[in-house]
C-alpha cells in the first residue's frame, strides 16, 4: 500500500507562498485540533514529549503510525523529522531519534504520533487572501502531496482558484464548482467540497491568513482525511481570537538577538554585515540598509524603533545593536513625524553616558520634528553628528572599515 | 493647485477625543487645515480644539458640510469607522490607523467597489497639499508648495524624499501616503492618474518598496497613460528573501516577483529612472523641471 511519506513533507509551507501578512503559525497538532473541532476528518493522533508516551500512543492508535516532529520548518520529512513505523520497537527507535534532534536549527521537544493513512489519492485544498485582488481565494488541486508552490509555478492551471466575496462568504456552489473544475473524482466530490466549505468558514471565523490541507487524502474505502494541516493567523486580529492567541507560538529558530528584539518589541532582522542600523519606519530603515550597501558597506541588521519612540526605546535599540558582536559601527537615522528629535537625543545620551568607553562608534542623523532641539541635546563627545542621510551612512561605513583593518 | 485636498476641504476627524486623534487634529488645525468637526460615538456635544464633536460622521457631515474624513480610530474599531465614512456624505476618507485585520480590509475593499467615496490608507501618514491642508500625521514644516506630485507606500521615507526636494527649492503640489498594508484604498495607479490629470503637477515621484506587485502595475500604467515625467525610488534592495521588515508590505518572497529588482526593471522599462539614493531621485526630478 502506498504510504504517506511524500505528503508529510509539506509542513507549513503556507508562509513561503503568501508572505505578505504578518502571521502567527499554529503547529500542526494545533491546526489539526482546530480542523477536527470544526468537523474536518483527521487521522487519530496524540502529542508526546517523551519516548515512552510516544510508544504508548502508537500502541493505542495501532500500526502503522507516523512519528512527526512538531517544529515549523519546511521539509521535515526529508530532514528526518518524520518516520513511519510498523511496531513498538520501530516506534521507540524513531521517537528516540526525533525527540531532541535539531531540525534546521530548531530543537524538537514534541512529536505527533498519528495513524498512517492508507491512501489512493492526494489532493490539495487551501484558502488565503489574494492580495492583488483584495479578496479571499479558495483553491483546489488534484496534485496534492507535493510541493504545491512548484505546481503553482510549473502548471498553474492544475490549481483551481475560486474568489470569494468576503462580505457574503463562500456559496456552496462555489465549493462544488472548484472541486468539479479541479477534476476531483465524482464519488468523493461532495465530501471534498464540504471540507473546502468548512475550511473557508474556519479561515473566515478565525482570521486566518492561510488555511491549507496538503495532502487531503482519499483512502481506498473512499474517505477523505486531512493528513496535514496548516493554519496561520493574522497577527493584527489576535485581539479577537483569544483562544488562538493563547496557543503557544513557535520559538521559530530566532537567535538570541532576535529573541531580545521580541522582548523590546522591535521589528528586527539580523543580517551578516558589520554596520548596525537603527531608524524609524520600515521604508526609511530599508533605505538606510540600501544606502549602506550602496556606499560599499554591509548592513548588520534591520531595526525599526517605530513611531513616537521615547528615550527608553532608543536606549534599548542601542543596547540591541551593541550586543551584536559583528557590529563595528552604528548609524542612527531618525526622520521624525510623530517621533521627536529631542526624545531620541536624550535616549542616545542616556545610553552612551553609561559607558566608560563607547563600544562602537555611533553616527547620528536627526531630521523632522524637533530635530534642532535634538541636535543641541546630543553630546557630541559621544557621537558623530551628520546633517544628511547620505553623509551619515558614508561616515558609518568609513568607521566600520577603520575598525575592520 | 493640488489633487484631492486644498484649503476648501472641510474635514471631520473620526476619533478626535482619543490621544492620537486629539494631538493630530491640533497639528492639522495649526497647519491651516479646515477641520470643521469631530465624530466620536457617545461624545456628541463636546468640543475639541474649539471644534464641535458629533456622535456620527453623518451628523458631522450634514451639520458642518464636511467633505473629507480622517480616521484615528484604534484597529479593532477602525474598519467600522471606515465603513461609516464610506456610507456618509464625505467624498474622501483617510485612514491613518495601523494594524487593521486584513479580513476587515477585504470587506472594506468590497464596499469601496460599491460607493464613490475614495479611501486613502490604512496604515499611512495621510495626504498633504503644502500650505493648504494636511489630513494625517505628516510633519508639515518639511513640505513646500510647488509643482511635484509625490506618492509613497512608506511614511518616513516620504519625509526623507520630500526634504531632499524641498532643500533644493523644489516644492510639491500634493503628497499622498498610500500605506504599507496588503489591502489599501487608493493605490499607485489611482494616485498617478490624479497627478497626470492635474495641470499643475509637472513631475511625479513614486516611492515603492519590496513586496506585492503594485509597482509593476504602476509601471505598466505609466507606460500606457502617463506623460508627466516620473522618477522612482524602491526601498529594500538589500532585504534578504523571506525576511519580514516591519511593514506588512515590506517582505519579499524571493520567487522573482515583488523583488526590488523586478520593480526597478519594470519602472526602467516604462522610462522611469529609479534613484539609488533619495538624493538621486531629487536629481532626476530637477532634470525634469
Amino acid at each position: 500500500m502506498p504510504q504517506a511519506t511524500d505528503g508529510f513533507d509539506t509542513t507549513n509551507s503556507g508562509s513561503a507562498k503568501h508572505p505578505f501578512e504578518l502571521t502567527m503559525k499554529l503547529h500542526e497538532y494545533q491546526a489539526k485540533q482546530v480542523f477536527a473541532d470544526a468537523g474536518i476528518p483527521t487521522p487519530p493522533s496524540t502529542l508526546a514529549d517523551n519516548v515512552d508516551d510516544a510508544v504508548a500512543a502508537a500502541e493505542e492508535i495501532g500500526y502503522p503510525v507516523a512519528i512527526k516532529a512538531q517544529v515549523q520548518v519546511g521539509g521535515r520529512g526529508k530532514a528526518g523529522g518524520i518516520k513511519l513505523v510498523d511496531d513498538a520497537d520501530e516506534a521507540r527507535e524513531a521517537a528516540d531519534a526525533i525527540l531532541g534532534m535539531d531540525l534546521k536549527g530548531i530543537h524538537v521537544d514534541r512529536v505527533l504520533v498519528e495513524g498512517a493513512v492508507d491512501f489512493v489519492n492526494e489532493l490539495y485544498v487551501g484558502v488565503t487572501m489574494d492580495r492583488g485582488e483584495g479578496k479571499p481565494v479558495a483553491m483546489v488541486s488534484t496534485r496534492g502531496g507535493v510541493n504545491i508552490e512548484e505546481v503553482a509555478e510549473e502548471d498553474p492551471d492544475a490549481i483551481v482558484r475560486e474568489h470569494v466575496d468576503p462580505s457574503f462568504g463562500m456559496h456552496p456552489y462555489q465549493a462544488r464548482r472548484a472541486v468539479y473544475e479541479a477534476g476531483v473524482e465524482r464519488d468523493v466530490a461532495n465530501d471534498v467540497a464540504s471540507v473546502l466549505q468548512t475550511l473557508y468558514t474556519l479561515w473566515d471565523d478565525r482570521d486566518g491568513a492561510d488555511a491549507e490541507i496538503n495532502p487531503l487524502m482519499v483512502t481506498s474505502d473512499r474517505e477523505v482525511i486531512a493528513a496535514d494541516a496548516v493554519m496561520n493567523i493574522d497577527e493584527d486580529a489576535l485581539f479577537r481570537q483569544p483562544e488562538l492567541a493563547e496557543m503557544e507560538e513557535d520559538a521559530a529558530g530566532g537567535d538570541d538577538l532576535e529573541a531580545k528584539a521580541d522582548e523590546y518589541g522591535f521589528d528586527y532582522v539580523r543580517l551578516d554585515g558589520n554596520v548596525g542600523i537603527i531608524g524609524n519606519g520600515a521604508g526609511l530603515v530599508m533605505t538606510t540598509l540600501d544606502l549602506v550597501d550602496h556606499y560599499g558597506g554591509k548592513p548588520a541588521n534591520f531595526l525599526d524603533i517605530g513611531g513616537g519612540a521615547k528615550a527608553e526605546r532608543v536606549t534599548n535599540a542601542l543596547d540591541m545593536v551593541f550586543s551584536d558582536e559583528n557590529v563595528d559601527s552604528v548609524v542612527f537615522n531618525i526622520f521624525g513625524g510623530i517621533t521627536r528629535g529631542d526624545e531620541v537625543a536624550r535616549g542616545i545620551n542616556e545610553a552612551l553616558e553609561g559607558f566608560d568607553e563607547i563600544p562602537k562608534p555611533v553616527v547620528v542623523r536627526l531630521a523632522g520634528t524637533n530635530w534642532e532641539e535634538g541636535m543641541e541635546i546630543l553630546n557630541e563627545d559621544l557621537v558623530t553628528v551628520e546633517k544628511t542621510l547620505e553623509d551619515a551612512v558614508q561616515r558609518a561605513v568609513a568607521n566600520a572599515d577603520e575598525v575592520d583593518q | 493647485m493640488s489633487v484631492l485636498v486644498d484649503d476648501d476641504t472641510r474635514v471631520v476627524v473620526q476619533g478626535i477625543t482619543g490621544g492620537e486623534g486629539k494631538f493630530h487634529a491640533g497639528q492639522m488645525i495649526e497647519y491651516g487645515t479646515n477641520v470643521v468637526a469631530g465624530a466620536v460615538p457617545g461624545k456628541g456635544g463636546q468640543e475639541v480644539h474649539g471644534v464641535p464633536v458629533y456622535d456620527t460622521v453623518d451628523q458631522a457631515a450634514r451639520e458642518e458640510d464636511a467633505d473629507a474624513s480622517v480616521v484615528f480610530v484604534p484597529p479593532a474599531f477602525a474598519a467600522d469607522a471606515i465603513f461609516e465614512a464610506l456610507d456618509s456624505p464625505v467624498d474622501l476618507a483617510v485612514a491613518i490607523t495601523e494594524g487593521i485585520p486584513t479580513q476587515d480590509m477585504a470587506r472594506v475593499n468590497k464596499r469601496l467597489s460599491e460607493v464613490d467615496t475614495r479611501l486613502i490608507g490604512p496604515n499611512c501618514p495621510g495626504i498633504i497639499t503644502p500650505g493648504e491642508a494636511k489630513l494625517g500625521i505628516l510633519p508639515g514644516n518639511i513640505f513646500e508648495s510647488g509643482n511635484v506630485g509625490l506618492v509613497s507606500r512608506s511614511g518616513t521615507l516620504t519625509y526623507q524624499v520630500v526634504s531632499n526636494l524641498t532643500e533644493r527649492g523644489i516644492g510639491q503640489t500634493t503628497a499622498i501616503g498610500i500605506g504599507g498594508d496588503p489591502i489599501i484604498g487608493t493605490d499607485f495607479v489611482d494616485a498617478l492618474r490624479l497627478f497626470e490629470d492635474d495641470s499643475d503637477t509637472d513631475a511625479i515621484v513614486m516611492c515603492g518598496e519590496i513586496g506585492g506587485e503594485d509597482e509593476e502595475e504602476a509601471a505598466a500604467f505609466i507606460d500606457d497613460y502617463v506623460d508627466t515625467p516620473v522618477a522612482g525610488f524602491i526601498a529594500g534592495r538589500t532585504a534578504p528573501p523571506g525576511k519580514r521588515m516591519g511593514h506588512a508590505g515590506a517582505i519579499v518572497s524571493g520567487s522573482g516577483t515583488g523583488t526590488a529588482q523586478s520593480k526597478i526593471d519594470a519602472l526602467n522599462d516604462a522610462g522611469v529612472p529609479v534613484g539609488d539614493t533619495p538624493e538621486e531621485v531629487a536629481d532626476h526630478i530637477e532634470s525634469f523641471l
